[in-house]
């Protein structure tokens, strides 16, 4: 790295020396943090002594009492801890997470293709969409969802019905929910291994491309392997997952799937206005494909949707992956305002509740960041993994 | 002798200009856009003109609430509402002095370039913010004091925004410098803090600026809860700043840099005169794209109980007289967010297409 150092010495004093220098500087760098953090904690141990607020994290272990609406594990108010209660919200922001990424990602793609459509009216309307939701705060879309959109739904009664199996109304979507008799574990096994089997034929396809030049339809084949295997065993095993589907009953609708409002306010929310910046990536990065490559496939005489596939893609691919992986990221940390409609999240359900119940603020709040500082790091690593793979390798 | 004259150039045919050809080369190619060309417009049909209705021929602009009978926009819940929109609790004689903060800061923005002293110009950035907290906090000067618990609406989001914008800019410049620096121990603290900061959300800050701040100083120093925000929001974007900056400093060519060295220029004046105003020059994009989000992440504060423009609709919703309103207040801040990020970010593009220079 270029760095000045400091300037050529006049004297030949100890502190005309940069490496003295440095040293000095740094030591005195250490030392303040050092007395920070030292006047910081031992601020904090005199006054949580005061209000008598107990340390450590042994209030993990204590029974919770209060009811979460949704659990993805087995939770029950008068019996589980304060450590189910973060495991609840652990789990319930990963769910935010992974649903947010797919549909962010699917509209993001359609959207900056659409904005580059030779078509007027298509790249026009992507446009709009994007500078439109790209410039409005996501919390405050994420309470125009909630408080105003699905606030107006009608009550279960009065649902709105699609197929007489999903239902919409004020309590959330209601859905069928699959019921896995015995024997269903077959069909799990079975899509495993057809996803080995699509894996080994993907090396095998390459290998026989590169030593005979024959391209064998992979995606195709793959589809069909990653859909009949699994079908074929479920009829094979006697059909063992049923539906049961919501029925109303009285004011309310028992069994089925209920996808809640809060959950839903914030899918909607974060897909959309995270799909804004994962468009403009998308764009970005096939703009950033010199036409001069596009024009050099069709002198080759390839087909346009060979160039796209084999020229312009793989090299769009390397400028989109990292800025939309950055999104994801954001995508994470910004369902963190799910507190604001009250969906039990990490942050809800262990800043906001449990904080309340315990009063434990710096563990507490020390615990909820370290998920999002996990979850971050582990999203870094698995860029630069990618960036290192994709890196261009000079010869 | 025959004499050579030029034929007047034919008019080119319809079928290769004027609107038909436009229509048929941008709209019309072939089926598949034809179809796609067909639904948008299906659904710009679908969705424009009722709101259209909603928001401009039905509505209500004047009167009182009893008088509504349009089904659209009852807008005189925003006009009714609206010093509390913008100003919040903040008493109603004393509007005048955000409003001469206001007007002083347009002065300030727009004088700047006319003035060439490089001496007034730092009197006066740091005179600015003394001005403007004495004008609207008060207790100097024979001023009324009004307590940060009465700052709210637009006027709460501006002071959060600028405060953040401007006293998280040194700091982010600073760490940055750390970062790039060569002394390890100097390197990896900054390198610690950006990450952690950008690695956690905002509103984790916040909640711990809010709860554990107070706790890490000695019961004498009571802190504001507008302070305790400021404070989480500062550091939060002095990270972000730092890495824009440090992305500024990156593309400044080795040259710059033993070019400044051989001057004869120390570290801190090299950095100063040289690298700095080219590095800070080329991030301004960047600097402006991150001012707009943290522009957009002011209205976090409304989570730790500070009224910012979203919270006074939130609130004003609550009012018995004006139950189910929400569409209009949302609308309203919407729109005003919009506007602002809206031409924020025009501006940045404009700088980035004068500083593009390849064709």
């Amino acid at each position: 790295m270029n760095k000045i150092q400091s300037s050529a010495p006049t004297g030949n004093g100890f502190l005309n020396n940069p490496q003295n220098r440095a040293i000095i500087y740094q030591l005195l760098a250490l030392l303040f943090v050092l007395f920070l953090a030292y006047y910081f904690t031992s601020n904090m141990f005199e006054n949580v002594e005061k209000r008598g607020i107990t340390t450590g994290f042994s209030f993990l272990d204590d029974v919770a009492g209060f009811g979460i609406s949704q659990t993805l594990i087995p939770y029950d108010d008068g019996a589980s801890t304060y450590y189910d209660v973060f495991v609840v919200g652990l789990l319930n922001t990963l769910l935010v997470a992974i649903i947010g990424v797919f549909f962010a990602s699917v509209l993001g793609l359609l959207i900056g293709i659409g904005r580059l459509s030779p078509n007027f009216l298509i790249a026009k309307l992507s446009l709009i969409y994007i500078e439109t939701f790209r410039n409005i705060p996501i919390l405050l879309q994420i309470l125009f969802w909630y408080n105003v959109v699905l606030a107006a739904l009608p009550s279960p009664r009065k649902s709105f019905t699609y197929f007489d199996s999903f239902f919409l109304n004020n309590r959330g979507l209601l859905t069928p929910e699959p019921i896995f008799e015995s024997g269903s574990g077959f069909i799990l096994i079975a899509f495993i291994l057809a996803i080995i089997g699509v894996f080994f034929l993907a090396r095998w396809a390459k290998k026989h491309h590169d030593l005979t030049g024959k391209e064998f339809p992979l995606f195709k084949v793959s589809i069909a392997i990653l859909i009949f295997a699994p079908l074929l065993v479920y009829f094979i095993s006697g059909q063992p997952i049923s539906a049961e589907y919501p029925q109303l009953k009285g004011f309310n609708f028992k069994g089925g799937l209920t996808i809640i409002p809060e959950l839903l306010a914030l899918i909607f929310a974060l897909s959309i206005y995270t799909a804004t910046y994962i468009a403009e990536a998308v764009r970005a990065g096939i703009e950033a494909v010199p036409l001069g490559q596009k024009e050099a496939a069709k002198s080759l005489g390839l087909k346009e949707h060979v160039i796209l596939r084999k020229v312009v893609l793989p090299q769009a691919l390397r400028v989109i992956i990292p800025p939309v992986i950055n999104q994801y990221l954001n995508l994470v940390k910004n369902s963190s305002l799910a507190t604001a409609i009250g969906y039990p999240e990490v942050v809800t359900l262990f800043s906001g509740t449990t904080l309340n119940q315990v009063g434990q603020a710096i563990e507490i709040i020390l615990m909820t960041m370290a998920v999002y500082l996990t979850i971050s790091i582990v999203i870094s690593l698995v860029l630069n993994w990618i960036n290192a793979k994709m890196e261009i390798k000079g010869r | 002798m025959p004499v050579y004259t030029m034929k007047e150039t034919k008019p080119a045919p319809s079928t290769s200009k004027g609107v038909v050809f436009w229509l048929r080369e941008n709209l019309f190619p072939d089926i598949k856009n034809s179809l796609l060309t067909l639904t948008g417009f299906y659904f710009l049909y679908l969705a424009i003109p009722p709101l259209l209705t909603w928001m401009i021929f039905d509505a209500t602009w004047s009167g009182t609430q009893e008088e509504i009978v349009n089904e659209g926009a009852r807008w005189i819940f925003i006009i009714e509402k609206f010093d509390q929109f913008i100003y919040g609790f903040y008493p109603e004689s004393l509007h005048w002095r955000p409003n001469l903060v206001l007007l002083i800061t347009v002065l300030f923005l727009g004088s700047f370039k006319f003035v060439g002293n490089i001496k007034v110009k730092i009197v006066a950035i740091l005179t600015y913010p003394f001005i403007c907290f004495v004008l609207i906090s008060g207790g100097w000067f024979g001023l009324e004091t009004v307590g940060t618990e009465k700052w709210g609406g637009l006027m709460l989001t501006l002071v959060v925004a600028a405060v953040g914008i401007i006293a998280s800019f040194p700091i982010g410049i600073v760490l940055a410098l750390g970062r790039q620096s060569d002394m390890p121990i100097v390197k990896t603290l900054c390198i610690g803090f950006i990450e952690f900061i950008r690695g956690v959300p905002l509103i984790t800050i916040l909640f711990m600026a809010s709860v554990v701040l107070p706790l890490f100083f000695s019961d004498g120093i009571d802190f504001d809860k507008l302070l305790r925000a400021l404070i989480g929001i500062t550091l939060f974007q002095a990270a972000y700043i730092a890495e824009v900056v440090r992305g500024g400093l990156q593309a400044i060519p080795k040259g710059q840099y033993e070019a400044a060295k051989s001057l004869g220029l120390g570290y801190w004046q090299g950095m100063i005169f040289i690298i700095l105003p080219q590095a800070l020059k080329i991030s301004i994009p960047n600097l402006v794209g991150s001012f707009i989000s943290l522009f957009k992440d002011t209205t976090l504060v409304l989570i730790i109980g500070l009224f910012d423009i979203l919270a006074m609709v939130t609130l004003t919703n609550s009012d018995t007289l004006w139950l189910g309103y929400e569409i209009e207040g949302y609308v309203f801040v919407t729109f005003i967010y919009w506007v602002i990020c809206f031409s924020m970010s025009q501006y940045s593009k404009s700088i980035e297409r004068k500083f593009n220079t390849e064709h």
